[in-house]
């Protein structure tokens, strides 16, 4: 376990140098004009990151709007019934339905969480692996999509969401088994 | 399919927001103090809230695409070498076999597979910063072989519910924000985490594949009848 963090811990600190070495070496190998192609490929950068703004803008209104009315307390309490079902303990309810809308929004519920209930607590131990069970669906589908001007989506949202409680509920009950 | 879900979310908001500041004006909630004035009664209702979070996350969303702009350029500078080399060929060609079966749409040799594979092992690493790069120069590339470009392709479904379902190796800001509040055990949240998106990326593989088996076999109807 200590063997395999810090190999993992390696290879998340040399990956991007590693990455860029490999790359651009590579390239000169190959006798490219490694500086004009690396300007040509970044000069794109720009119109992406413009490109995403307003399928962003209305991706993250919609959802500010939703947390902000209280919808999504009245969403905790309506899918509570349920989640008590698989002994899903109702602390944990806002950090699921808020995982895959914002992730920093998750990230203070989380947060939150361990503040009040304990680090350590299964409370506090559910919820951080909640966190890493999976990511931000609706900000991938607004921003990936958004890239390349895709308007329609059709079933990835439904799909996205469905992996998403697979997930969550998967972190649930293995935390339950493993606590 | 998200028109719906995001008119439902902003209509809901509003309904709830109008509801609950009508509920506490009409059971008489003690106004504070005589004189309201208007920013008060901004912060005090619901549907001023509201107003206020939709206004501040258009900002928010424009600090985001911004911010993204200078990391965007440097990977696809990287990327954009990495490709004319033929590297990324090279590592499309390793993983064939698996790519075969997940997009059956796209020339194994096509550079786009190689960009979502760049950006699944960025995502793995906990790269976030690369990896949202990659993954957009891969949607580029699966938008080429689109048929209809304002539609999504089977390819790029199955791309992002692979990508949502990330299975990080290490949740490095989880176990950050663990070690802070001071867990005896930080980086015990791994192994789960690592179980849980598992168990995420093989419903949403299983989702997409059923769904396409179904609308294939639609479409075949249709073309008998």
């Amino acid at each position: 376990m200590e063997l395999f963090r810090l190999i993992i811990d390696w290879l998340s600190i040399l990956a991007i140098p590693m990455i860029i070495f490999l790359f651009i070496g590579y390239g000169a190998y190959k006798k490219l004009p490694v500086y004009e192609k690396f300007v040509e490929g970044a000069k794109e950068g720009f119109e992406v990151g413009v490109k995403i703004i307003p399928y962003l803008v209305a991706m993250l209104m919609a959802i500010a709007m939703f947390r902000a009315s209280g919808a999504l307390d009245m969403l905790t309490y309506l899918v509570s019934p349920l989640t008590n079902l698989i002994g899903m303990k109702p602390e944990l309810l806002p950090m699921a339905l808020m995982r895959p809308l914002s992730g920093s929004g998750s990230l203070g519920v989380m947060t939150d969480l361990m503040k009040t209930h304990g680090v350590d607590s299964l409370i506090g131990f559910t919820a951080s692996t909640m966190f890493g069970s999976t990511e931000t669906t609706f900000y991938v589908l607004a921003v990936y999509f958004g890239a390349v001007g895709v308007r329609n989506t059709r079933y990835a949202a439904p799909a996205g969401l469905l992996a998403d409680a697979a997930g969550l509920i998967t972190a649930v009950l293995i935390c339950q088994l493993w606590y | 399919m998200l028109n719906y879900i995001w008119f439902w979310m902003i209509m809901i908001s509003l309904l709830v927001a109008a509801g609950t500041d009508i509920y506490h004006e009409v059971s008489g909630e003690p106004a504070t103090g005589g004189h309201q004035t208007e920013e008060s009664l901004n912060k005090r209702t619901k549907l001023g809230q509201l107003a206020d979070a939709a206004i501040s996350s258009a900002t928010t969303a424009v600090n985001i695409s911004i911010g993204l702009i200078g990391v965007m350029a440097l990977w696809l500078g990287i990327m954009k070498i990495a490709e004319e080399a033929g590297f990324i060929t090279i590592l499309a060609r390793l993983v064939k076999p698996v790519t075969k079966r997940l997009f059956p749409e796209i020339p194994p040799d096509h550079p786009a597979i190689g960009a979502m594979l760049m950006n699944i092992a960025a995502n793995m690493l906990g790269l976030s910063n690369a990896a949202t790069p990659l993954g957009l120069k891969a949607m580029e590339e699966l938008q080429e072989l689109n048929p209809e470009k304002d539609k999504a392709s089977n390819s790029m479904i199955m791309f992002l519910v692979i990508n949502t379902s990330a299975i990080t190796l290490i949740p490095a800001s989880a176990i950050a924000i663990r070690a802070s509040l001071g867990s005896a055990n930080p980086q015990q949240i791994i192994v789960p985490s690592i179980i849980s998106a598992s168990m995420a990326t093989l419903v949403g593989l299983s989702t997409v594949k059923l769904i396409q088996k179904f609308e294939k076999r639609k479409a075949n109807k249709k073309g008998d009848a």
